[in-house]
């Protein structure tokens, strides 16, 4: 680990040690977890999961604990969209009652009144596990009852540059579907400044359950958003996860899908359209613990400036799985010659009798296609746009609720207007 | 209106085009008829602005201006329009919205007031109604899923809608049966008048007896080797072009 990554890591620690007999929860989880970060540090180069990610720019920055007082006085609420639905709204990672409208039928609580760790995959020695952890004050938790269908819920994060200094937080998320429950989540971060969003969701999908999730990270351009999500569905349960990286200056989502149940699904839509020198990465790993289930992934890319889009997909497939079906695909867009894109499948496959492939595109726009518009009369710059209008709109389009399809829609055509042309 | 003088093109250094003259006067539909490779798509690439082409000399003016200097969507906008051979598939992009992005550019290019969605509608549901398309073709992504004479129709949907001084049409009749040629050269017809010209770009003469030209040229081995009335088509079918080819030489 460099000098400056081990130095912001020792930073961490130290906060660590002067909050840790004020922070919530089971000591013992926080102090293992501070054992791991402490002999783990933040990942670096050297660290083969995180090779294509580097978190240099992470420690040319000095954070701050945020300061509860100041955001609760001084909430955006200028980032907080109208979408007429219940909604869970924090400032900073701290839960907001009265920025929240709770929803009928489902049980809500938050980390700081009910804090629990669950047991993550691998002991959640994951650096960004154990840092989220160590430092979690608080956070939303979700429990929909057995067979109960709780319509659409959004759980919105903002950062409010409240303390003006740059500010992390480490929310700590669970939500829960009892058997045969549904829930769709509308999960949406944003923020002004510079900020760290650290967060950590557990989910728990019951038997025949299916929670749709439309996570839509709009965060700052001078922000960094580094989030794990550890999901385990049950037989017979769906997790549909539509994930877009519009924002931040640096993103990576990290999604650890087991599934734990015969006939368990999980779907992965995600696009990410980025500029400048921003990085965005997702990185998933899909556990393919029990027969007959399946697992879509698709992720487009759309890389301009010196942009560098990442994706690591890993499918596992256990000894006995068989009749498991996977499939991940990643296309990107490339508008500069300084872009890049990293895209690294693997499939570690125990089982004989299985179904599982990947692809992978990488180019630029299509040169007859630019033609065919210009031909029409459609100026080069505005061509560009639409085409790449056009590759993020599959995506888009199937988004399952038009609020989140308005809000991703309205995202991109900031980002294509801001672009130059 | 369109002068085309001593036009000569290459491709990866190959010449195509080795020096076209030819002058299509103002109202008047010309044919361009030759055998495979003899430089027709060439033609029709170069005037449209196509990227991949260098013209070695001559010149092309529409209405006096440098047809050569402008960009394509420039071109376009000047009232120039070409029907490709091989629609290009635009997927993730509405035919509607590609027809009014691209009417309202040229809209814009010419100092015009762009059309709302509404007088947009009803100007496109006119034209697809005309030319039997169905709506639903507005819809759907641009020649995405369309067969063969679906995406010549919209072909002539466009150029109905943007009402072009002068049309290429570089094969249009290839692929089709005779129901959709018929409707194809209706759309043509439609158009003709004295502020409409036309370059129909064929290698069948099937398709001039439904738009009749007014002159024929016969192109061979990148020049206009020989040019008449709408008989010269008629010889052609009879003799092939091998005659014509070798009495020119």
């Amino acid at each position: 680990m460099s000098a400056a990554l081990a130095e912001t890591a020792h930073s961490f620690l130290a906060r660590y040690e002067g909050l840790r007999d004020h922070l919530p929860g089971d000591g013992a989880a926080r102090q293992a977890a501070a054992a791991a970060f402490a002999a783990s540090g933040l990942p670096g180069p050297r660290d083969e999961a995180w090779k294509y990610t580097p978190l240099r720019a992470l420690t040319e920055i000095a954070f701050h604990a945020p300061l509860a007082a100041l955001a609760d006085a001084r909430a955006p609420s200028a980032l907080l969209p109208e979408l007429g639905m219940p909604r869970l709204v924090l400032v900073d990672g701290r839960v907001q009652p009265d920025l929240s409208v709770l929803p009928d039928g489902v049980h809500i609580s938050g980390f700081a009144a009910a804090p629990e760790f669950g047991a993550l995959p691998g002991g959640g020695r994951d650096a960004m596990a154990a840092l989220n952890t160590m430092l979690a004050e608080d956070g939303v938790r979700i429990e929909v009852p057995e067979g109960v269908d709780a319509g659409v819920l959004a759980v919105i994060s903002l950062a409010s540059e409240a303390a003006h200094h740059p500010v992390d937080f480490h929310p700590r998320h669970a939500i829960r579907l009892n058997a045969g429950a549904r829930l769709t989540l509308l999960e949406l971060s944003r923020g002004d400044g510079v900020y760290l969003h650290n967060p950590l969701t557990e989910l728990q999908v019951g038997a025949g359950a299916a929670l749709v999730a439309v996570r839509l990270q709009e965060e700052s351009h001078s922000a960094f958003h580094l989030s794990g999500t550890y999901a385990e569905i049950a037989d017979g349960g769906s997790y549909e996860l539509f994930l877009l990286h519009l924002g931040a200056r640096l993103v990576r989502s990290e999604i650890d899908v087991t599934l734990a149940g015969p006939g368990a699904r999980f779907a992965l839509r995600a696009a990410q359209a980025l500029g400048e020198a921003r990085h965005a990465d997702i990185t998933t790993i899909v556990r393919h613990a029990a027969p007959h289930c399946a697992s879509r992934q698709s992720v487009r890319t759309v890389l301009d400036g010196q942009a560098r889009g990442v994706f690591q997909g890993r499918v596992e497939v256990a000894r006995g799985a068989q009749k498991s079906d996977g499939y991940q695909m990643s296309q990107a867009l490339l508008l500069s010659p300084d872009a890049e894109m990293d895209t690294k499948p693997q499939l570690e496959i125990y089982a004989d009798d299985v179904k599982c492939s990947h692809g992978a595109t990488i180019g630029e726009l299509d040169a007859d296609q630019l033609f065919y518009l210009q031909s029409r009369g459609v100026p080069r710059a505005e061509a560009r746009g639409m085409l790449v209008h056009a590759f993020l709109a599959e995506t888009v389009a199937a988004l399952p609720h038009a609020g989140a399809r308005g809000l991703a829609e309205s995202a991109i055509a900031a980002w294509l207007g801001a672009r130059p042309a | 209106m369109l002068q085309i003088t001593g036009l000569a093109a290459s491709i990866d250094g190959k010449d195509i085009l080795r020096g076209i003259d030819l002058t299509l006067p103002q109202g008047e539909v010309h044919a361009i008829m030759g055998p495979n490779g003899s430089g027709k798509s060439t033609l029709s690439y170069v005037l449209a602005g196509r990227d991949g082409y260098a013209v070695t000399s001559g010149s092309a003016r529409l209405d006096g201006a440098d047809l050569l200097a402008m960009t394509p969507d420039e071109r376009a906008a000047a009232g120039l329009f070409l029907a490709f051979q091989y629609p290009v598939e635009l997927p993730g992009v509405g035919n509607a919205n590609f027809l009014r992005t691209a009417l309202n550019a040229q809209r814009r290019a010419r100092g015009e007031s762009e059309l709302d969605a509404v007088q947009f509608l009803k100007l496109a549901r006119a034209a697809t109604k005309q030319l039997s398309m169905p709506d639903d073709m507005l819809k759907r992504n641009v020649n995405v899923g369309f067969s063969g004479g679906e995406k010549k129709r919209n072909e002539v949907l466009q150029m109905a809608l943007l009402r072009p001084r002068l049309a290429i049409l570089d094969e249009t009749d290839s692929g089709l049966d005779i129901d959709a040629l018929k409707i194809v050269a209706e759309g043509v017809n439609a158009l003709r008048g004295p502020n409409f010209s036309a370059l129909v770009i064929t290698h069948y003469q099937r398709l001039l007896d439904y738009i009749v030209p007014d002159r024929v040229h016969v192109l061979v081995g990148g020049r206009i080797v020989r040019s008449g009335g709408p008989e010269l088509a008629h010889a052609l079918e009879a003799d092939g072009y091998a005659a014509i080819a070798a009495e020119a030489a």
